[in-house]
């Protein structure tokens, strides 16, 4: 990998140069400014890459460079100059010329991002439409040679779809076709794999490169995860609270950070872990969970008129978990990990199959006779933000469950608080709302709710996902913590084969509703045995496996 | 879709018979009963009044009524008017075409100005437009209907004199711009409170799209704003509209009781009141079917429409 530092003598040469940027927020907000005071230089034909976390200013950055700030939020100081144009100074019509043309720019989530009434076609003609380039045949000939480029099956097909029928991975396709149509020199990316799976994520990272390299372009990318860092960047800039705290060569930061903050960061990114952890029990107890067979169909559309649709979420799985242990499931979208995880906690029926649960099948038995049971398992749920009810105090959250089951309210009270310390928050919080808690926070206190009820079994579905990776190690940190204090068993559901490795006994690999390979972490990452699953460690981002 | 269309219509079916069974019992129910017109008639004596219940087989169970009177409406004999013994068909047919252009006029206006407020309400959004609109809004629809009426007509009919202030026409001056001249204060007063609603419903819809990505998408390929907007978010937006559209089929013919009231309109909605003042059940019964089918037909016309629009329902 080439690594040219930024210095300000190549000013004149970059691709895009970004001097003394400071773009305050509205009054009211955490901090007056979304970024302060930054500084870096895009050289031609480069990788940048722009790391951070949540709030770290990296999207507001690249919103600025488009013009695409929304109106509260305003430049005060700085220059960017795209090329040899200062986009301070010109027209906002030139500006607009100068988007799609110059400059292009892709976003995260390639769901939202096309509009669901034009076809793929219609929207990528539109950027040539928009700046008035070529006739009718010539845009819909670039166009379908666009959606070749990017590996779309069928271009000719391809052009006349609507984007609902179109897979994520395919939907950023178009995407970057579009961002490509007019050829420009620069292409901001805003976390463009983020919301992919894992083997999408490789794929596009690859396609980005690719065209990269080919036509010469310099890529602004900006992300969250050093994984994607360490695959595609020439050059890294590190932010953090709206400032830069680092940049330079990718080679440099990643080996040689300098910053505390860039160490820490790096420090916490998962690591695949080849070796095993050293179970809290012995293998020969007696399973507290034992899967057998299970099913689940999921039907739609209607089974009179034909056209009926059937997913099999959930198809013949079986396994076996010990206290004390951690069975990982993961899983691409779709794979039926998250089924699985409901069927376990019977927040929905399996069609068929055994939930041995203590040695009493849970799945055939009736909801009234359950309910005594449900306290022993627990679920943590995804979404810190949408799984704690906003008008309850963190208090009432806890206790209402453990009161409901019959606990007078004063030991519930005096659990809550004792769980509250334990999971790292103060008891003071036991009076307040959601709102006031960090994405973080609110995650312990999913947890803490979770154990309200001493559980014997957590199921944890994606539960440090929507973290960023600091917090992240914090809450895996939290949770082994809890497994070696209680001795509880968990089942942690996750897309993401790196976070399994550091916190699971055993990985359970699921693919269209069936595990295509169970075993140890250190065989699941180092000798992996189904295609599915080499595909799958293969395709995790920074990492060579076994090394 | 033929499936969708089979289901719908069986759907509706089923509907219009649930609707007339509660229409036809709570007319029934009402104390007086069908011949309280004549009984007011100082000249009748009870046997007469036994000897028209007998013609009219209103001395049969009410079920059996009923059964006769939904086989002979199914057959397409919509019964006779009491008051003056034409058939329920002809009634009706005699005050939809001024309830049509009232109402058609009004629609017209309202959605036109409505979606237009609407839009520059939100991409104006907290602008002295915007507050001006809303504030607007809430007056027009706090305000009830006959009090605008008679503002106007005092207004422009008494103090300017500039319009007429009452009727569909002016006997011996049937020209077409006689008929707008009565048309202009109703239709704008109806116009005044459906304009409220539709621009308020349009701002809505508007601010839903403004914000999302793929209107973000549009402008960073450059896409000129006149085009973002029209294209990608009034496209967009006026998606559920369709559907509050369809919703308001069983009024364009219905009728608008108060306004037409007020200016002595000869429309559906006052024939409903003279109906039911009358004890005219036929009448009353037939209207009421009517919005009934009206508001099954609105409303499948809507969903047939944003299905031709919306891709995504059209091809799944």
């Amino acid at each position: 990998m080439i690594s040219a530092p930024a210095s300000p003598a190549a000013a004149h040469e970059a691709a895009l140069s970004i001097n003394s940027l400071t773009v305050s927020l509205p009054k009211g907000m955490e901090r007056g400014h979304a970024v302060r005071d930054i500084s870096f230089d895009l050289i031609p034909g480069q990788i940048l890459c722009i790391i951070g976390e949540s709030g770290s200013g990296k999207s507001v950055t690249a919103n600025a460079i488009m013009g695409l700030l929304p109106a509260s939020i305003r430049v005060t100081s700085g220059a960017i100059r795209v090329g040899a144009t200062d986009i301070m100074s010109i027209e906002r019509s030139e500006l607009r010329d100068m988007r799609g043309r110059i400059v292009s720019m892709i976003f995260q989530d390639p769901l939202s991002a096309l509009n669901p009434l034009m076809t793929v076609g219609a929207q990528i003609v539109e950027v040539m439409t928009s700046h008035g380039v070529g006739t009718p045949s010539e845009r819909r000939a670039r166009a379908i040679e666009l959606l070749t480029e990017v590996g779309l099956p069928e271009p000719s097909v391809m052009f006349n779809q609507y984007p609902f029928r179109l897979s994520g991975g395919q939907r950023q396709r178009v995407m970057i076709a579009m961002a490509l149509a007019l050829e420009p020199s620069v292409l901001i990316a805003d976390e463009p794999t983020t919301a992919l799976d894992v083997t999408t994520q490789a794929q596009i990272l690859k396609l980005i490169r690719d065209i990269q390299r080919r036509k010469n372009m310099s890529v602004m990318f900006i992300t969250h995860d050093f994984g994607v860092v360490a695959e595609i960047a020439d050059s890294v800039v590190v932010m953090e609270k709206g400032s830069i705290v680092e940049q330079g060569g990718a080679e440099q930061v990643l080996k040689n950070p300098s910053h505390p903050y860039t160490k820490r960061l790096i420090a916490s990114v998962p690591h695949m872990i080849g070796q095993d952890r050293t179970p809290l029990s012995a293998s020969g107890a007696e399973p507290i969970l034992r899967v057998q067979n299970l099913v689940k169909t999921y039907r739609s559309g209607s089974r009179l008129f034909g056209r009926e649709r059937v997913v099999q979420a959930v198809n013949d799985v079986s396994f076996d978990l010990l206290p004390g242990r951690t069975l990982g499931v993961v899983g691409e979208s779709g794979s039926g990990k998250s089924s699985l995880g409901r069927l376990l906690l019977k927040l929905m029926n399996s069609d068929s199959g055994k939930i041995i649960f203590e040695g009493q099948d849970i799945a055939s038995m009736p909801e009234e006779k359950f309910r005594a049971l449900r306290p022993k398992l627990q679920m943590i749920f995804q979404d810190p933000f949408a799984s704690l009810n906003p008008r309850s105090t963190i208090g009432h959250i806890l206790t209402v469950g453990p009161c409901a089951h019959g606990v007078p309210y004063e030991k519930a009270k005096a659990d809550a608080q004792a769980l509250l310390k334990q999971v790292g928050l103060d008891a003071g919080a036991f009076g307040r709302y959601p709102h006031e808690f960090s994405g973080g926070q609110r995650q312990r206190v999913g947890i803490a709710r979770a154990l309200m009820f001493k559980p014997k079994l957590l199921v944890a579905d994606e539960s440090v996902s929507a973290l960023d990776v600091s917090i992240q190690a914090q809450i895996l940190k939290l949770l082994e913590q809890i497994q070696r204090d209680t001795g509880v068993s968990m089942v942690f559901i996750t897309h993401d084969l790196r976070v399994a490795s550091q916190i699971c006994d055993e990985i359970a690999v699921m693919q269209k509703g069936k595990i295509v390979e169970r075993g140890p972490p250190s065989r699941i990452f180092l000798n992996p045995q189904s295609a599915y699953t080499r595909e799958l460690v293969a395709a995790i981002p920074g990492e060579k496996p076994g090394v | 879709m033929f499936v969708f269309l089979l289901n719908r219509l069986w759907q509706s079916v089923i509907l219009l018979i649930i609707v007339s069974i509660i229409g036809f019992t709570i007319l029934n129910m009402i104390p007086g009963g069908p011949l309280s017109q004549y009984a007011l008639d100082p000249g009748m004596t009870a046997a007469d009044l036994e000897r028209l219940k007998e013609q009219m087989g209103l001395n049969r169970p009410l079920p059996i009524q009923y059964l006769d009177w939904a086989w002979r409406m199914a057959g397409g004999d919509w019964g006779t008017s009491y008051r003056d013994g034409q058939p329920v068909t002809a009634v009706i047919g005699r005050h939809i075409f001024a309830t049509l252009i009232l109402m058609g006029s009004s629609m017209a206006i309202s959605m036109a100005l409505g979606t237009w407020i609407g839009i520059r309400g939100a991409t104006h959004r907290y602008s002295i437009f915007d507050y001006t609109a809303t504030v607007g809004a809430m007056v027009a629809l706090s305000i009830p209907t006959f009090w605008f009426g008679l503002v106007g007509i005092y207004i422009f009919s008494l103090q300017l004199g500039w319009l007429p202030a009452g009727n569909m026409y002016t006997i011996g001056n049937e020209t077409v711009l006689g008929y707008l001249q009565h048309l202009i204060l109703p239709s704008l007063v109806l116009s005044l409170v459906h304009v409220a609603v539709w621009s308020r419903y349009m701002r809505t819809a508007t601010l839903d799209v403004i914000n999302q990505e793929f209107v973000r998408t549009a402008r960073a390929k450059g896409v000129p704003e006149k085009r973002v907007l029209m294209k990608h978010v009034v496209g967009n937006a006026l998606l559920p509209m369709i559907t509050l559209a369809g919703m308001q089929l069983p009024q364009l013919l219905g009728g608008a009781l108060v306004t037409e009231t007020v200016f002595t309109w000869p429309g559906m909605g006052r024939l409903f009141l003279d109906s039911l003042g009358y004890s005219d059940y036929p009448v009353v019964m037939g209207l009421l079917m009517l919005s009934a089918i009206l508001t099954l037909l609105g409303n499948l016309i809507a969903d047939i429409v944003v299905s031709m629009v919306d891709p995504r329902i059209r091809l799944s």
